[in-house]
């Protein structure tokens, strides 16, 4: 029996033991497969984890050098120094510090969200539904901006927002963000569109009802998880963004939160607040992730669509 | 009024027209002004000398003849290549390892794969920013762990040097964004059929001929994306150079873009950074190119 290849057991008695054994395989398989993910799953949370660790430690503990590695003592004065980050005592001005940062970062996130959902909705809805002479270029052209890097052509942006006063401006910053989100939430939202079925506009149509309210009425319902990956999507990029936000943002008072970040990376008078420093990242990390974890099933779902598939 | 009656004169078909128009309009304009106008601008500006205040004057292509001259501007395209070719491989092998660790549905591989997939939405200015704390010789929990092992006899700078500088950044760089690729290699390992499998296995296959002779051929388009989007990521590098070594140690870590915002926004000479622009816009466009061409064999 010895002999007998494993593919082809000839004997019943040979069969069962190669069963066996392969079940017991695949088990040991398992528990080595669960083994692997979980020193791994432990090696990517550590440094989320032990961030948050450091920033609910006592402000001089967080400071120590060698660093401990559990608090002694849990405390959020590392959030509450973060508040009054800054130019604290400077002629005078109350500084806001992280409050004003976290409200700047989010005014820009919600102008870039809203932004981003009104024109790809529009849009979306003009080039999957209606005919026009140029369509077809103008969605070309669109889209073709997916090939240029943002990165590349941040001097004339940064001219051209001097010129019309709105550099150094949330709404500039928020302006520049929407136009770096149209051509994926374009294309998502076309197909979205696309994807209805034309019966249901058609009788609506018949009865005379605008394109405006047949779109507001009708499709918003039925093209709602596109609209909230779009969302998702303008908030995590416009919130994460750092060099735009660097070069646009000059005034202290202005700076979004990765930027105040760095800031306070650089250190006032040469010493790094540690421990504040992670309090804001902390911070920075919440919402980004609290709304991927809600939403995953859209991320994704966008993710396929735009990455893999436009 | 006059309007308003030209538009009730137009008839069904092309009023649908020009609604589909006023609908793509906005976008329409954002895009021109925001992405077609800059780029013609970016060319345009490059052909000049360009300092953010006073005079600006036409100088032809001078700006791309002084590149050739610029050696930090070879040093910074040599330094990006040399990151980007470094930074492919572990992020591809790592990429697949969880891909294939999380392929099959087995109880909380959910879980797993959200785990591997975390660090891809912080922003990579703040991981960058959360690394350079974890690697600091001071205060960074990695060199407290290594000393209370005795692996090193005393605290390493890690991003003072500019070889450990390089490989610390890849690490936390590829914790950042392995996760993506992962997503990608999964979609493609997904696809493969799982009789395709079965059937080698009852031909004695292992894992290694499974693995050359199935799975990579099946995935090479899906592979050739992933690389294509990661290379163009690691191209652009900035803010994990701007964060961590500001560019240090002895210039050793200045990206192609961090020599553009340098030149630009520092030194604001626009019109030479403008320039540089072009040339990266160019080995982009190849680039995409390269991805475009990949997706359309798709169809």
């Amino acid at each position: 029996m010895a002999a007998t290849s494993p593919e082809k057991p000839q004997t019943l008695s040979g069969a069962m033991t190669q069963q066996e054994i392969r079940r017991l395989r695949r088990r040991a398989l398992l528990w080595l497969r669960y083994l692997v993910l979980v020193i791994l799953a432990v090696l990517f949370l550590f440094p989320i984890f032990w961030s948050f660790i450091n920033s609910i430690k006592l402000p001089a503990e967080a400071l120590a050098v060698p660093p401990t590695y559990l608090p002694t003592r849990i405390s959020f004065d590392n959030y509450i120094e973060l508040t009054t980050y800054g130019r604290a005592g400077e002629k005078g001005q109350d500084d806001l510090g992280l409050i004003q940062h976290v409200y700047n970062s989010t005014v820009v996130a919600l102008i870039t969200v809203i932004g981003s959902i009104v024109l790809s909705t529009l849009g979306g809805y003009g080039f999957a539904r209606f005919n026009f002479p140029g369509k077809s270029v103008l969605f070309i052209m669109v889209l073709s901006t997916l090939m240029i890097p943002f990165q590349s052509i941040l001097i004339p942006l940064f001219v051209m927002l001097v010129q019309v006063k709105l550099h150094d401006t949330l709404f500039g910053l928020a302006l520049v963000y929407i136009t770096f989100q149209l051509p994926f939430g374009i294309f998502l939202m076309r197909n979205s569109f696309l994807a209805v079925p034309h019966e249901i506009e058609e009788s609506a149509l018949l009865d005379g009802c605008s394109s405006l309210s047949i779109l507001y009425r009708l499709m918003l319902r039925l093209v709602l998880p596109g609209i909230v990956t779009v969302a998702i999507f303008a908030f995590i990029n416009s919130w994460n963004e750092f060099l735009a936000a660097l070069i646009f943002m000059s005034d202290q008072d202005n700076f979004t939160l990765p930027v105040f970040l760095t800031m306070v990376r650089s250190g006032l008078w040469g010493t790094v607040n540690w421990g504040a420093l992670q309090a804001g990242v902390i911070v920075s990390i919440i919402p980004s992730l609290a709304i991927f974890l809600a939403l995953q099933r859209y991320y994704m779902d966008g993710l396929m669509g735009g990455a893999v598939k436009n | 009024m006059i309007r308003q009656a030209a538009v009730w004169n137009l008839s069904w078909e092309q009023r649908r027209k020009l609604t589909g128009f006023l609908f793509v309009l906005p976008t329409v304009a954002f895009v021109t002004i925001f992405f077609i106008v800059p780029l013609g601008l970016t060319f345009f500006i490059s052909l000049h000398d360009w300092p953010l205040f006073g005079d600006r004057a036409y100088i032809g292509f001078s700006n791309y003849s002084e590149l050739a001259a610029d050696r930090q501007y070879v040093k910074s395209l040599n330094f990006t290549f040399r990151y980007t070719l470094l930074i492919t491989p572990p992020i591809f092998i790592l990429g697949f390892i969880l891909a294939s660790l999380v392929r099959r549905k087995i109880r909380f591989v959910g879980i797993f794969r959200t785990i591997f997939f975390m660090p891809v939405v912080i922003g990579l200015g703040v991981s960058s920013l959360l690394w350079v704390w974890l690697l600091d010789d001071r205060v960074g929990i990695f060199n407290k762990i290594l000393l209370d092992l005795n692996l090193v006899p005393k605290a390493q700078l890690f991003l003072g040097r500019p070889n450990t500088a390089m490989n610390v950044i890849i690490l936390s760089v590829v914790w950042k964004t392995v996760g993506f690729t992962m997503i990608l290699l999964l979609a493609g390992l997904q696809a493969i059929s799982d009789e395709l499998y079965e059937s080698a296995e009852v031909d004695g296959a292992g894992y290694f001929k499974k693995l050359f002779y199935i799975t990579l051929p099946l995935m090479r388009r899906t592979i050739a994306l992933a690389l294509v989007i990661s290379v163009i990521g690691s191209v652009l590098a900035f803010d994990q150079f701007y964060i961590m070594t500001r560019g240090g140690p002895r210039n050793s870590t200045i990206s192609i873009v961090y020599w553009i915002f340098n030149n630009s926004f520092t030194y604001f000479k626009m019109g030479y950074g403008a320039a540089m622009s072009i040339v990266l816009l160019g080995i982009l466009v190849a680039l995409t190119g390269a991805q475009l061409y990949i997706l359309r064999e798709k169809d």
